[in-house]
């Protein structure tokens, strides 16, 4: 990493990060949902996906 | 394929399909970093700034390759009205607003040390924003609308009229004088790059796309499971009220 560091350092460091903060999102969402769904009786075809 | 078409049978799908491919993903982006970094020569212009070019392609690729798969998802909503393709459609705009927001960030990171400027409003750049305000656009309209068949419907509209500007964000290299340089890797005389720089760059745009592919597939088990939550919250609110 020559004259030009800084610039392809933020490249790479801003695709990690939205990368990594989707991938967070999306995994905190998916936990979330399952959380709310348990207060709720599974039913009929439902229940076997449970 | 129609009988994966059931959210029941998706959600058991992707249940096993997500950690072989997210584990895929991982491998071939560190294989293609290593490549990117280690194994690969600086350019004879460039020079190093090339590495940027390992993120920003597969990046631009992918934010094109989403919008692809949305317009898919809207005909399956549109023509068979089936809830899976509304679930897709919705799961893939946010993903491809990142990936078109990396597209964006990393070309204007790599267009100041080398064009001298973070911008130009050349016909590929403004082309690639304007993709960029679309998915946008689509996400706030999932967010405006309650209802979600009602919703899946307006936004398969949009997706479908906002299409007309892949092939402009493809051909605008060919139809104006631009700055962005042209097609170097899919052209009709094969790729220009030297295969030393050509095989990272494809098991990075792999990587990004086995990435792309099981986030969806997270994206839209999330969804999946949020109608489930919402239709069982309408009728736990309808026994109440009796």
């Amino acid at each position: 990493m020559t004259t030009h560091g800084a610039f392809i350092l933020a490249a790479y460091a801003v695709t990690a990060l939205v990368l990594l903060g989707m991938i967070g999102a999306i995994t905190s969402d998916y936990f979330a949902l399952r959380r709310a769904l348990q207060k709720f009786p599974p039913r009929g075809a439902e229940a076997e996906d449970a | 394929m129609w009988k994966y078409a059931n959210p029941a049978n998706f959600l058991r799908l992707a249940n096993a399909l997500i950690p072989w491919t997210g584990a895929l993903a991982v491998a071939l982006l560190a294989f293609g970093l290593w490549g990117a970094f280690f194994s690969s020569p600086a350019d004879y212009q460039q020079g190093e700034t090339v590495r940027i070019m390992y993120i920003h392609v597969p990046a631009a690729w992918l934010s094109m390759f989403c919008y692809g798969v949305m317009c898919l998802s809207a005909l399956g909503t549109l023509v068979w009205r089936h809830p899976l393709a509304d679930a897709a459609q919705k799961a893939a705009a946010p993903l491809g607003a990142a990936f078109t927001f990396i597209c964006l960030v990393t070309g204007s990171l790599w267009g100041k040390p080398m064009w001298g400027t973070w911008w130009v409003w050349d016909a590929r750049l403004t082309s690639v924003l304007v993709l960029f305000i679309i998915y946008l656009g689509l996400i706030a309209l999932w967010q405006t609308i309650e209802e979600p068949p009602k919703a899946a419907r307006a936004a398969a509209i949009l997706t479908l009229v906002g299409a007309v500007n892949l092939p402009i964000i493809k051909f605008s290299v060919d139809w104006w004088s631009t700055l962005h340089q042209p097609a170097s890797v899919f052209r009709l005389g094969g790729p220009t790059i030297h295969p030393s720089m050509l095989w990272p760059l494809l098991v990075m745009a792999l990587g990004f796309t086995i990435l792309f592919f099981t986030l969806h597939m997270m994206s839209t088990r999330n969804e999946i499971l949020r109608r489930r939550l919402r239709r069982l919250s309408i009728l736990a609110a309808q026994e109440d009220a009796r």
